[in-house]
């Protein structure tokens, strides 16, 4: 390709030494000093944050390399009452639990039955939830705002939960679909001769069988409704029902007047932290989840 | 309640077809299971999608009952707005670079974990390959809109992180440079800021498909004389074609959104709307202005560059032999 010349150079470079072994190690740590640069990229405005959200209102607009004088957790206190991130955060508790639970049910219901048994219209269905996997939610929002509205379902949590259903449920199927496909079908056969109904079989044997595929993409599935954003700004306008990520864009966007840096970034902080914990213990797994639902 | 019967009829028949008697049992788990998922599917997602298609034939203002039919009125409208264009533009930048420069780099730190390692013999992964992983990974737990807030904290000239570093390294000229505030980095800077957010989760993924290919495949080529940066160019890349593929539509699709990324860092759409995206000004148009009509045309517009932009990746991958390149390499 186009990139001979460095090529050259890289391997000219790795026979210059004549040994092999000096080659591998000058690799390894180049590669070391492009990762550790890369983590620290990462990790430095986060511990920025956390030193930040110790520091006073005045200590933030001071210098910004400096520590904070000593540890203010009022601005927890703050962020938690004062803002009402206590608040939205109770409620996006509230909201992402029910409709988490809800999609990964009707999501397996629906997977499983378009996973095994035909009928006509079988594909149209999957091929829709498919289109509806594709297409941008800004394209249906607006409609989307008028049937909450006519439900009565507008600015209330229900609705919420419903429209979160609604949006998770093509990527829950899509997902689903492929392994409760892969499943065996004896053992369908014998749950049905040894006189389970259809009921019985799926809750029984079915579904249990598909366990690992449930708990990753209730993983993708928790990530993607804890990070919503458009669905509640555009369908929950009322303030006491905002959601966490709602409610800290406009706790950001009134802080440019008011001023509690301090609990700004301590509100961030409550944001981050209990999901960045949750995935240091469950990261084997999470990676696991990415891996399956990539390699497709 | 009769629209959800419908769906729950088809399997009966063919159910009766393979002799398997309909019990109460079986019909109600068909009415139950099928019906209860697409009923919620089809009146919240796919009456939406095509209620939108109708809306923006109309000149609806949404709250008052008077919607008349304007044919193709608002998409000509469209096509004259220039704050609109100049938004489909941003966004067309968006989807080129943000997933060409958040691929690249995710591919070289995936390939610098599994084939960096040092050794003669075997090619073998890096020392705490884990460490990294996890660390890179950050950015794909924490909510966009967080994401977003923080970078725009350490975007802020004087209070915010990045001017006070530079400026102790000697770039005294950032002393209290606005970032987010002058139109020429603006962009640069959100496109950052949504790469920073990008690259953890792709590099996880590569990395999975990187140890998907046999070693052998490493070996074999080590012997014949390859340099490790030639492995990863002419085995690595060709061999996980198809996984590149997909993180660059999912990716494209997220730049074309940015919704979220941008409204953080900039919500009135930037300096000189140097940052404005489709979905921004399609939100403004209808909730702030109530053109709701108008409003859903945009959203038809960027459904169809999001479309068009994944027919063309899909084409030109096919034209450049994606996938029985593939199938020869492995062969």
């Amino acid at each position: 390709m186009t990139t001979t010349t460095a090529d050259r150079a890289e391997l000219a470079a790795s026979r210059a030494p004549g040994h092999r072994a000096p080659e591998g190690r000058g690799v390894a740590t180049t590669a070391h000093v492009a990762l550790i640069l890369w983590s620290l990229l990462v990790i430095l405005p986060l511990v920025w944050t956390l030193l930040s959200s110790f520091k006073s209102t005045q200590e933030v607009l001071g210098n910004p390399l400096s520590l904070p004088s000593k540890l203010r957790f009022s601005n927890y206190a703050n962020a938690w009452t004062t803002a009402g991130i206590g608040r939205y955060f109770l409620n996006t508790v509230i909201v992402v639990g029910v409709a988490l639970v809800l999609v990964m049910i009707l999501g397996a219901m629906c997977a499983y039955v378009l996973a095994r048994f035909t009928f006509p219209g079988n594909r149209l269905i999957y091929y829709s939830m498919l289109a509806g996997l594709t297409f941008p939610v800004f394209l249906a929002i607006v409609p989307l705002f008028f049937v909450l509205k006519n439900f009565g379902m507008l600015n209330t949590l229900p609705g919420l939960i419903t429209t979160y259903v609604a949006f998770a449920l093509p990527f829950t199927v899509f997902f689903l679909h492929s392994f409760f496909k892969a499943l065996p079908g004896e053992i369908y056969e014998a749950a049905q001769i040894d006189g389970a109904g259809e009921w019985r079989t799926f809750f029984s044997v079915m579904l249990p069988m598909a366990r690992p595929g449930m708990a990753s993409v209730a993983i993708f599935n928790f990530l993607g409704l804890w990070n919503q954003f458009l669905l509640p700004v555009a369908l929950n306008t009322d303030s006491k029902n905002y959601v966490l990520s709602q409610g800290m864009a406009s706790f950001a966007s009134q802080a440019g007047y008011a001023v509690d840096f301090g609990a700004l970034f301590a509100a961030v902080v409550i944001t981050v932290a209990p999901v960045l914990v949750v995935y240091i213990i469950f990261q084997r797994q999470l990676q696991v989840s990415v891996t399956a639902g990539g390699v497709k | 309640m009769t629209q959800e019967a419908v769906p729950g009829g088809g399997p009966q028949r063919s159910v009766t077809r393979r002799r398997r008697p309909l019990t109460f049992d079986r019909a109600s788990f068909m009415v139950v299971f099928l019906g209860l998922p697409l009923a919620v599917f089809v009146i919240f997602v796919v009456s939406p999608f095509v209620q939108a298609l109708y809306y923006s034939l109309t000149d609806w203002s949404g709250f008052s009952s008077g919607m008349n039919f304007v044919g193709f009125d608002n998409y000509v409208k469209l096509f004259h707005d220039d704050i609109f264009l100049k938004a489909v533009r941003n966004n067309v930048l968006l989807a080129i670079v943000v997933p060409i420069v958040t691929i690249v780099l995710a591919l070289t730190l995936a390939t610098l974990v599994t084939i960096g390692g040092s050794g003669t013999g075997t090619v073998r992964g890096l020392r705490n390959a884990g460490f990294y992983r996890i660390v890179s990974f950050f950015p794909y737990v924490i909510p966009a809109i967080v994401i977003g807030l923080i970078w725009a904290q350490v975007f802020t000239p004087g209070s915010g992180i990045l001017d006070a570093l530079l400026s102790k390294i000697g770039l005294h000229q950032f002393e209290n440079y606005a970032w987010l505030g002058d139109a020429r980095t603006a962009m640069p800077a959100s496109m950052f800021v949504m790469i920073w957010g990008f690259v953890g989760f792709y590099m996880v993924l590569f990395i999975a498909a990187i140890r998907g290919i046999e070693p052998e495949v490493f070996e074999a080529a080590r012997i014949d004389g390859a340099g490790r940066f030639r492995s990863a160019v002419s085995i690595t890349v060709p061999l996980i074609r198809d996984n590149v593929q997909t993180a660059y539509i999912y990716l494209g699709i997220a730049a074309l959104d940015a919704f979220v990324y941008m409204q953080a860092l900039n919500p009135g759409g930037g300096p000189q709307n140097s940052t404005l995206v489709m979905p921004q000004q399609l939100f403004t148009t209808a909730f702030t202005k109530g053109q709701f009509g108008y409003s859903t045309a945009m959203g038809v517009v960027l459904a169809a560059v999001t479309m068009l932009f994944a027919l063309v990746v899909f084409t030109v991958n096919a034209l450049t032999g994606g996938r029985d390149r593939k199938a020869k390499v492995r062969r």
